[in-house]
């Protein structure tokens, strides 16, 4: 997929939008904004707020009742609804997958829309199930073949097949498990930042959308705006009242995922190996032949001499990677069985344990000064900037030392 | 069953056999044919949908004798003319599947039918490229009753003199005025369903071969 000219990539702006159904509902009123091109937009606000509205005036599957939308500056009544609509990516809660399509028949539509070639087509659907991480053979499957979380990735793949600018996300990993939903939202991460689309996303989970988004547009019961800004101006400092609830009592630990930890002072620690026979005393890190922390043991319950088997491990806990939070770092510490957060490094292999009183000092730093620029440098790096960057070799060194 | 007089006059039997087939095919197809646009027509436009299914269900209350009596002053076909059931069975297969293809065009999910306007389909081809191919197994199911039905409504043709395998009641009848000789009656049933089976077994195939993705496991 080539990159686009910076210069032209869906930049969507609201001017005094209203929708009023013909019920009577007020869903939007007066909305004003000015989505930016090349970043992701996230939507957010309780139920019935009028974020499904927002999203589908964009596409024009629904009408404003006043006010208009432009896109790049062009009013996007100037052209027929459905060639504007081939033209942005649209993924719902369930996929809405044609059940009667294979997944390659799914992902092809809209570029056998545009008019390619059906080989073209297929060569293209192809291209973008292995993009949005699916084996090739499930290309020949029907959408009752695969799990929610594969079908929401087909509609993803589906959404950029014809390489639209625009892509709109109506609560798209809402129906999925936790743990796939996690996957999905790192996937999205992943897929931003090679394509740099304009992406509007709509969900009513503000961790969503503070993992998610560049900006946030926080919306009120009613249909109005409460509040338009970077996720961390939103939990920094709430516009009014409601945003402030809706952000809600944890919003102190989650701004903690702007500060960066990667200045934390990391221990050597010394680790044992799993198999091996155990010497010393205390709480003790246990990895594997490539170095990498497979839990903690406790020595002190543990015959002296004896090798460290996999059931004496106590598992889990986070892990802290270069350009990690404070958040991170905090969990990382508070999940571990000895109180020391473990650290590693780009290839999962142990670098040391941060020290508690070194993380609840980082902790305390990040919410009394807002230590937050260092996460929009990097947020806010376009595609193009960011294959530029890579390119250059400080460029690398610079994002891994103040990433998020 | 007498065999002698069956192969006495297997000729007859014969054509009345493929008279048969001919006017239960040609009317079903007529009618699936003419159903398709009506009831896209129904789904797309809701005020249609209730004239449209009112009139289907009154037509299809109308006893078939009296259709085939009535159409010759209707629409001036001749009174013996194999046309008048073709068209009467049409009517009938019609008024059914009409209603059967808006339901089931309805019946496509919301998600479905919203994504394909997202993608940027036109309505009309949402339609037939999307919903349609997606209610193909309702349609379906409704045209295998219609099918089975015109191949025993077929039958009353004979009382308008109609050939096809009602002669076979009506000669089992006139043959009994002596003792029962039930030979043409066996012969006529057994043949009607044997066409009937067949067209069963047509549109199940016909079905499986346009929905496939009804019968992966999951
Ligand atoms: N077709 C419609 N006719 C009448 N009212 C509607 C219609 N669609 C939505 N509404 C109303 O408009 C308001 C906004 O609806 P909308 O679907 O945009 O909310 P939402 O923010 O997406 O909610 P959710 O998070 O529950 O999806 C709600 O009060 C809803 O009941
Ligand atoms: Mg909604």
């Amino acid at each position: 997929m080539s990159a686009r000219p910076r210069n032209l990539a869906g930049v969507i702006t609201f001017e005094q939008v209203s929708k009023r159904y013909p019920d009577g509902t007020l869903a939007v009123d007066g909305l004003s904004l000015e989505i930016p091109d090349g970043a992701t937009t996230v939507l957010v606000g309780p139920s019935g707020c009028g974020k499904t509205t927002s999203l589908r005036m964009i596409n024009r599957m629904i009408d404003p009742s006043h006010g208009r939308i432009l896109i790049d500056g062009k009013d996007i009544t100037s052209e027929p609804a459905p060639l504007l609509r081939r033209g942005i990516g649209y993924v719902i809660q369930n996929a809405g997958l044609f059940p009667n399509r294979t997944v390659l028949g799914n992902i092809a539509t809209v570029p056998l829309l545009v008019g390619m070639s059906k080989r073209a087509a297929r060569a293209r659907a192809s291209e973008l199930l292995e993009r949005v991480g699916l084996a090739p053979e499930l290309g020949k499957r029907y959408p009752a073949q695969l799990s929610g979380g594969q079908q929401q990735r087909v509609g993803v793949a589906r959404a950029l097949a014809a390489d639209p600018p625009i892509l709109l996300m109506d609560e798209p990993f809402s129906a999925v498990d936790p743990v796939v939903r996690t996957e999905l939202q790192d996937e999205l991460l992943r897929l931003q930042h090679e394509l740099g689309k304009t992406v509007v996303f709509v969900t009513h989970d503000i961790d969503e959308a503070v993992k998610l988004g560049d900006r946030l547009a926080i919306m009120a019961v009613g249909g109005r705006l409460a509040q338009f800004g970077t996720p961390a101006e939103v939990l920094e400092a709430p516009a009014d009242d409601f945003v402030a609830a809706f952000v809600g009592r944890d919003r102190g630990y989650r701004a903690l995922s702007f500060a960066s930890a990667d200045a934390l002072p990391v221990h050597p620690e010394p680790t044992v190996k799993l198999g091996e026979p155990l010497r010393g005393n205390g709480w003790l890190l246990v990895v594997d032949d490539t170095d990498a922390p497979r839990g903690w043991v406790n020595a002190d319950e543990h015959p002296a001499g004896q090798p460290v088997r996999q059931q004496d491990l106590r598992l889990g806990g986070t892990l802290l990677a270069p350009g990690g939070s404070v958040r991170t770092a905090l969990d990382a510490a508070l999940s571990s069985p000895s109180g020391r957060g473990v650290a590693v490094d780009a290839a999962g292999k142990v670098r040391g344990t941060l020290r508690p009183g070194d993380v609840f000092g980082a902790a305390e730093r990040a919410a009394t000064s807002g230590s937050t620029e260092a996460y929009y440098d990097e947020k806010q790096l376009t595609a193009t900037e960011h294959a530029e960057l890579t390119a250059a070799e400080q460029g690398a060194d610079r994002l891994s030392k103040d990433g998020r | 069953m007498n065999w002698q007089w069956l192969s006495d006059n297997s000729a007859d039997i014969r054509s009345w056999f493929l008279a048969h087939l001919y006017l239960a095919g040609v009317s079903t197809v007529l009618g699936l044919v003419l159903s398709l646009p009506l009831g896209m027509i129904a789904y797309r436009f809701r005020w249609t949908y209730p004239p449209l299914i009112n009139l289907a269900g009154i037509l299809y209350t109308i006893p078939s004798i009296a259709l085939f009596v009535l159409l010759p002053g209707l629409i001036g076909t001749s009174f013996l003319s194999p046309l008048n059931v073709i068209i009467a069975l049409t009517l009938y297969t019609l008024a059914l599947l009409v209603r059967v293809v808006a339901d089931a065009l309805r019946a496509v999910p919301e998600d479905v039918r919203l994504s394909a306007q997202a993608m940027g389909y036109r309505p009309l081809a949402s339609l037939l490229r999307v919903q349609l191919p997606m209610a193909i197994p309702v349609i379906g199911a409704g045209l295998r009753v219609a099918a089975v039905s015109n191949v025993s409504l077929v039958a009353v043709g004979t009382l308008i003199g109609v050939q096809q395998l009602g002669q076979l009641f009506t000669r089992g009848l006139a043959l009994s005025n002596y003792g029962a000789f039930y030979t043409p009656i066996w012969a006529g049933i057994v043949l009607s369903i044997v066409i009937a089976v067949a067209f069963d077994l047509l549109i199940l195939l016909g079905i499986r071969l346009a929905s496939p993705w009804q019968r992966v496991s999951r």
